[in-house]
């Protein structure tokens, strides 16, 4: 196939700040055709209580080139926040996404952004799928002012409305009523827009999950809970959390679909097939089969309960990045070194946002009280100076 | 036509949040739902003046009361118009249909709420006005629908989410405290949060432990929340369409035994102010503070304590997240002592609160330390006899304002 020229042109969305970023030297080289070509995905599909979708998908070579600079960017930024906390720069907790980048960026592929996003704590790479920028959430990790919930919010509450993406929460499971909320407004309004809810294996296992689940079958809700089953709950394998590890079936009346999270094309089939599903139906659960290369969190070291093999083996065989890289190859999109190159930009994007997010100011100590209530009141809040905020009469 | 904040609700424009803001109602983003009725502009009610209002907060127009005890009225009534008169939960459904005809944004959800009518009749009739997608019958899942009704808030929606019991929050207490409370803050202001959570709570008749709750106690550490406690028709609906208007959550805190309450409200519109407190009953020898349905065992207590020559001043206190510590400590630098009767339990209650803020900020005016009347701290006993030795009663009020008053 030959190699096209660059068309500043192109109809991708993700193509475009790619496009303008790349350097003379590489531009040549690279396929930006945005014809469609189909590509089998590895696995099929299960799928509970509904027909699967087919194994058949269809992209274009910038598209697949975008999803391997988006994952790169990801992986890139989780592997730079691993060591800035361990360098102490991030502090509390900062639970990484390495491994499960395809889904982050197969979701985005299918989904517009008026489509909404809720997810747990392990939320950096679904904000910049949304849209985020990378200074943003660097500052946001190291308490800037900068940051995306103004250092306010830390690791685990990252949030961009303009995006719809609607965090970043701590709680195991506490988002999934929120997220068939947000389902619910989206019916309420009578927008064509579904609403993406995302949580762990671990969080599986939640009754809140249930409930939700009801009300939103009952209602026909546009909710599409997506399960990210890595395998472990932090420390706890599925085989020894769940009775029933087959998380896609768990919803009884409401259909699933069992993935393959490390495929992004595969995930980006499934996020399609579901919003249509969602639209007409009411709730499906996707359940998206990957794996996380760090432990649960900074504090775990991800060991104790799984041997380094398995991890390693893991990455040898399923790594997202690396099947996307064999892909753009075997199909001539891209060179090795072309690929190599956007790497390497990729990490220079990534350090020069940590620099500039180290550069940026923490936030002032009025800021405490901002953005308490809306329209910060005029009664004073009592803080841990008595001295300095007391009310006085007039 | 101008609608009237009317007194004893009245508005220290200058002060605390102004709860109404017509330009904020409809979130921009929600383009198909057509915008709220553009709203009436609210004029403050001059009323008459009064020597003992002058330490009285500038600007705070109300009603004065006479200085005789008043037992269970409430002190406002219409000042044009003859106003009609209704039961408190009728009241509190004024108020909410009146808002979900203001404002397309705002729907009901909780168990029961729709085709039974709601189990204290509050949205009776709403379901059959609106549809049900606007007054919603969820399952007994108190945790997921409140968190539902929170994600819902978070696009621009404003739900009403009702709990059949207060006591039946608990279950949803981690949407409440971290999703309800918190959200604002820990998305650096994205996102606002207007809903209104409300149900009945406290001692009823003979319910038993688990029904006769007063969360009030375990909500209001909860930072990013409001709490307000009605107490009359008339400050019901007041704020209960305030609550609505709210751009904060607030949690509205009834009483099981306050919804057959009667009173005559005016026929105009009005909303009651979610930071300010009532002044019931002026007085120049004790503060007594109070709220909900502790303020009618303290208007019992006050006609006997009249009678013996005192004189109470009774403030409802009516805003319970954030306390209304300008008319309070106007009040206490006025009478120099402070009875609170409350219901809560005695540890960790609205009162241990109450005592503390009152105690740190207006201690210098104190001449007695600040008494507080709570219920016992045991779970609400069966035997009627044993339930009416919980909480507070009138006979207990008028021995500790003798005490205080030495």
């Amino acid at each position: 196939m030959a190699l096209s020229r660059l068309s500043l042109r192109s109809n991708n969305p993700f193509l475009k700040p790619t496009a303008t970023s790349l350097p003379p030297s590489t531009r040549r080289h690279v396929s930006t055709d945005t014809t469609p070509i189909t590509i089998e995905t590895a696995a099929p599909f299960t799928s509970h209580q509904c027909d699967a979708p087919s194994r058949s998908v269809s992209t274009s070579s910038a598209e697949i080139l975008s999803f391997f600079r988006d994952m790169a960017r990801m992986r890139r930024m989780e592997i730079a926040a691993d060591s800035l906390y361990k360098a102490k720069m991030i502090r509390g907790f900062c639970h990484l996404y390495d491994g499960q980048e395809a889904l982050a960026v197969g979701m985005e592929a299918a989904i517009t952004r008026r489509d909404a996003i809720i997810t747990s704590y392990r939320d950096h790479c679904t904000f910049l799928g949304r849209g985020g920028e990378l200074v943003d959430a660097f500052s946001e990790l190291m308490g800037r002012k900068r940051g995306c919930s103004d250092g306010k919010g830390g690791s685990m509450h990252f949030y961009k409305k303009d995006a719809s993406f609607y965090g970043g929460h701590g709680i195991v499971g506490a988002q999934i009523p929120l997220g068939c909320g947000l389902a619910f407004a989206q019916k309420y309004s009578k927008e064509e827009n579904v609403t993406f809810v995302l949580y762990g294996d671990g969080a599986a296992n939640q009754g809140q999950l249930f409930e939700a689940l009801n009300i939103a079958a009952l209602w026909d809700l546009p909710a599409i809970l997506v399960c990210e089953n890595n395998h472990y709950g932090m420390g706890t394998a599925t085989w020894r959390s769940a009775k029933s590890p087959a998380y896609f079936k768990r919803g009884d009346y409401v259909p699933g679909l069992k993935v393959d999270g490390m495929d992004v094309l595969a995930v980006k089939q499934a996020c399609k097939f579901a919003k249509e599903h969602a639209l007409k139906n009411g709730p499906i659960i996707l359940e998206m089969d990957t794996y996380r290369y760090h432990g649960h969190s900074m504090s775990d070291p991800g060991s104790t309960y799984r041997t380094r093999d398995e991890v390693s083996g893991v990455r040898q065989v399923r790594d997202p990045i690396e099947r996307v890289r064999k892909l753009l190859l075997s199909h001539d999109i891209a060179t090795e070194k072309e690929l190599k190159d956007m790497e390497k930009e990729v990490r220079k994007e990534v350090d020069d946002a940590v620099a500039q997010a180290k550069e940026c100011p923490t936030p002032e100590a009025s800021e405490l009280f901002t953005n308490m209530y809306v329209k910060d009141c005029g009664v004073e809040s009592f803080g841990a100076d008595r001295k300095e905020l007391k009310v006085t009469l007039p | 036509m101008a609608a009237r904040i009317h007194g004893g609700a009245g508005a220290g424009a200058a002060t605390a949040l102004s709860t109404f803001n017509p330009k904020k109602l409809v979130a921009p983003s929600r383009t198909n739902l057509p915008a709220a009725r553009s709203s009436k502009r609210y004029i403050v009610a001059a009323a008459g003046s009064d020597a003992s209002k002058k330490s009285l907060r500038v600007g705070h127009s109300q009603k004065l009361i006479a200085n005789a005890a008043v037992a269970t009225k409430a002190d406002t009534s219409a000042t044009t118009g003859t106003g009609h008169e209704l039961l408190l939960f009728e009241a509190l459904q004024e108020g909410l249909e009146e808002e979900m005809d203001r404002d397309p944004h705002v729907c009901v959800m909780g168990e029961d709420v729709g085709h039974y009518g709601g189990s204290y009749k509050v949205t009776k009739g709403l379901a059959d006005k609106f549809g049900d997608l606007r007054v919603l019958d969820t399952p007994i899942c108190e945790n997921a629908f409140t968190g539902m009704g929170i994600g819902a808030a978070m696009t621009g929606l404003r739900p009403v989410i009702e709990g059949m019991n207060m006591g039946f929050l608990l279950l949803a207490f981690n949407q409440i405290s971290n999703n309800c409370g918190m959200l604002h803050y820990t998305s650096g202001g994205q996102f606002t949060i207007p809903v209104v959570i409300r149900g009945p709570g406290g001692v009823g008749r003979q319910l038993g432990a688990e029904h006769s709750q007063r969360l009030e106690s375990y909500f209001q550490s909860i930072p990013g929340i409001q709490m307000v406690a009605c107490s009359t028709p008339y400050n019901a609906k007041g704020l209960m369409k305030a609550a609505i208007r709210s751009e904060n959550p607030v949690i509205l805190f009834e009483h099981v035994l306050l919804y057959n309450l009667k009173e005559k409200i005016p026929d105009e519109e009005y909303i009651c102010n979610l930071e300010e407190a009532e002044m019931v009953r002026p007085g120049e020898h004790i503060t007594i503070l109070t709220y909900s349905r502790m303020r009618y065992h303290v208007m019992q207590a006050a006609k006997t304590l009249v009678n013996k020559g005192y004189d109470p001043e009774v403030i409802d206190i009516r805003s319970l997240k954030p306390f209304d510590l300008y008319m309070i400590g106007n009040s206490v630098k006025k009478t120099h002592r402070v009875l609170i009767v409350e219901e809560c339990m005695r540890t960790g209650g609205i009162g241990a609160s109450l005592t503390a803020a009152i105690n740190e900020n207006f201690h210098d005016y104190l001449d007695a330390p600040v008494m507080c009347l709570s219920s016992q701290d045991v779970p609400t006993p069966y035997a009627g006899t044993l339930e009416e030795w919980t909480v507070v009663q009138p006979a207990q009020i008028v021995t500790a304002v003798e005490q205080l008053c030495q």
